[in-house]
């Protein structure tokens, strides 16, 4: 395999070259050809940009920003301290050697930048951001892969009643208690309700990883402590995965704050190991329980007031607003609220909204799905392979599969899958479909009312929303390499509907 | 001068109380060798930078070093402690120190002989020949040749 490394200390003569001479020689141990670019006192030689472009994966042993990093961009990435160059050589090389083994084909091919270009695009706000989010997306997607199938085929093999089976609750005028301990979940529900089980665990997961391994891009190591709880507080106070985004981001922010903090030489030794974790934890838990948690359940509360005042009066404007409510965060707190109408208004026996709700939850993964096939070029590799999951996901109204899109480019996405949502949400509701299902999607056509219009509207909802993602991505242009994203392997994405329905 | 160390930049038994004493006595022997020109100034340039992040390293080691005005070629000096001295790594203290001086605005040139020492540094015979060197002469002459200067 073909590694490059560049390192980098803040004076410049001792740990660069340290760490140089260590995975050099840790890679020549294991098999590997490596050259390392030294950014240090005595000069920096760039490397040839045509040895990175053959290079299968890089490491960064950097404490200092490297420069001109964009020359690496697209490519798996490891990043470490300088110091862990030096202590952990073979370590990082195996890491490499896996990211490098686990990226899409594609992306060890990728054009180099050419060197001319590398000046003017050092990297702006944006361009990090943007790697800071992909590379949260590309950890999350084997979670909406794994989980988002496993609820699907649990729904496809075991009917729409699998997951109040597992869950608890009222489905079809039969009432079920639940399963309160999972390891009777074979024997109550069987495969389909052990396969429910397992993909809802893996889903719960979703927002932290997202959230956790945005801040690691940030801020190392250090940031996943904070970034996973803040994903995990983003789901208990019903965030969802925009909330889990802020929070990885302000996860992030804050580890890179502290890690500048000069702290006395007492402190040094625990900084990283105690203090760091502790207190970014702290203030970041707090954040989100008290600044964020507190305003979304009050506005919870509200939309939920101001849907009940509506209903009754006009039902397709009712179905857009619910629609679009579905797709604004899809698994967040206006998704929830929309959501849960519609089951209430299943339990009093108004099947309308239930299937407009429906239809506008399945429609942003398939919307997602149908445009990462017209046209290809406009979506990194990474959300071409997420797209070829989400058309299953989407049938099966998880809407979640859509998150990997709007996670990693939100203001190209969530506009235009909100207008198809809404579509879809308004003609379901003129068409006058029902459901009787309150999840199943597509697997449940059997208990949906007018179900040939309903696919109509369903349609008509997903052409709208890939429309608009086209032509939103068409004006920012193709996308190059996908910046720095800490490759995993893509799969797929799921949905929402689980956070939105299982409560 | 030509070479990056001699054997007066050689202390065998270095002084084990801390980093601060340690460093102290090599910036010392590097002053009355007249490659440093102020001992404080030196030693206030590798704090600030021991301060930045602990220069200690697992295997042993601690290099204390420092970009720094106050020093007037590329050097090093050289100590070994039997005690161990903390340099902060997290493996256990230091028993090979090199305090590594750098000119504030040395040509590239010379800073690739310190280059070429850090990267020997690695090297684990590198550091056993060292621990093993019976006195003064035979390390600065290991370190001189190995260096290549």
């Amino acid at each position: 395999m073909r590694l490059v490394a560049v390192t980098s200390c803040p004076t410049g003569i001792a740990h660069t070259y340290m760490a140089a001479e260590a995975l050099s020689e840790a890679a020549k141990a294991a098999g590997h050809e490596m050259e390392v670019e030294t950014q240090g006192a005595a000069g920096a030689t760039p490397l040839d940009p045509a040895v990175i472009a053959a290079a299968d994966a890089v490491v960064f042993a950097a404490d200092v920003e490297v420069r001109d990093r964009d020359r690496f961009a697209g490519k798996p990435l490891v990043t470490a301290g300088v110091k862990d160059g030096i202590n952990r050589a073979p370590e990082l090389i195996a890491q490499a050697v896996q990211q490098a083994e686990a990226a899409p084909s594609g992306s060890t091919a990728t054009e180099p930048v050419p060197a001319a270009a590398t000046t003017e695009q050092h990297a702006g706000f944006g361009t990090q951001l943007r790697g800071w989010l992909m590379t949260g997306v590309s950890y999350m997607i084997p979670f909406v892969a794994a989980g988002g199938i496993l609820i699907a085929l649990a729904f496809v093999i075991g009917g729409a009643e699998i997951s109040t089976k597992v869950d608890g609750g009222v489905f079809e005028g039969t009432e079920y208690p639940g399963i309160p301990n999972l390891s009777d979940v074979l024997g109550e529900a069987g495969v389909a309700g052990l396969m429910y089980a397992i993909g809802s665990t893996a889903f719960s997961m979703l927002v932290p990883i997202l959230a956790g391994f945005i801040a690691y891009a940030m801020a190392d190591r250090l940031g996943l402590v904070p970034g996973i709880v803040a994903g995990l507080l983003a789901v208990e106070i019903g965030a969802g995965f925009l909330g889990g985004l802020a929070g990885g981001l302000l996860a992030g922010a804050v580890v890179l704050a502290m890690k500048r903090v000069n702290v006395p030489r007492a402190l040094e030794g625990i900084t990283p190991i105690v203090l760091i974790p502790l207190l970014s934890t702290l203030i970041v838990g707090a954040v989100m329980i008290v600044v964020i948690g507190e305003p979304i359940a009050s506005a919870q509360t509200a939309l939920t007031d101001w849907l009940d005042g509506l209903s009754g009066t006009n039902s397709v404007l009712l179905g857009l607003l619910l629609g679009a409510m579905m797709a604004v965060d899809m698994g967040g707190p206006v998704n929830k609220v929309a959501y849960t109408f519609g089951l209430a208004s299943l339990a009093s026996g108004e099947l309308t909204i239930m299937a407009a709700v429906m239809a506008a939850g399945m429609t942003p993964p398939l919307a997602c799905a149908l445009a990462t096939v017209l046209r290809p070029k406009l979506f990194t590799d990474v959300e071409r392979k997420a797209g070829e999951t989400a058309w299953l996901l989407g049938a099966s109204f998880i809407t979640e599969g859509a998150i990997p899109f709007a996670a990693a480019d939100p203001a190209r996405v969530i506009p235009p899958l909100v207008a198809g949502s809404a579509t879809a949400g308004g003609l379901s509701m003129a068409f006058g479909a029902t459901s009787r299902a309150p999840h199943g999607g597509i697997w449940v056509v059997g208990v949906i009312g007018s179900p040939l219009l309903y696919i109509v509207a369903i349609l008509a909802g997903v052409a709208v929303g890939t429309v608009g993602i086209l032509a939103l991505k068409a004006q920012r242009g193709p996308v190059e390499a996908d910046p720095e994203v800490a490759a995993v392997e893509p799969a797929a994405a799921p949905v929402a509907h689980r956070a939105a329905a299982a409560h | 001068m030509s070479t990056i160390i001699t054997p007066e930049l050689v202390d065998l038994d270095l002084p084990s109380a801390d980093r601060a004493a340690a460093t102290r006595a090599l910036a010392q022997r590097l002053a009355d060798a007249g490659r440093v020109t102020d001992v404080e100034g030196f030693l206030a340039d590798v704090a600030a930078r021991e301060e930045q992040m602990p220069t200690g390293l697992e295997g042993g080691i601690g290099i204390p070093h420092a970009r720094s005005p106050h020093v007037a070629v590329p050097t090093l000096a050289f100590g070994r402690s039997a005690a161990g001295v903390d340099f902060g790594a997290s493996d256990g203290p230091a028993h090979l120190v090199f305090l590594i001086a750098a000119p504030a605005s040395g040509d590239a040139d010379h800073m690739t002989i310190l280059a070429t020492l850090a990267r020997r540094l690695v090297h684990a015979s590198f550091r056993e020949t060292l621990l093993a060197a019976e006195d003064p002469e035979v390390a600065a002459a290991f370190i001189t040749q190995e260096v290549g200067s």
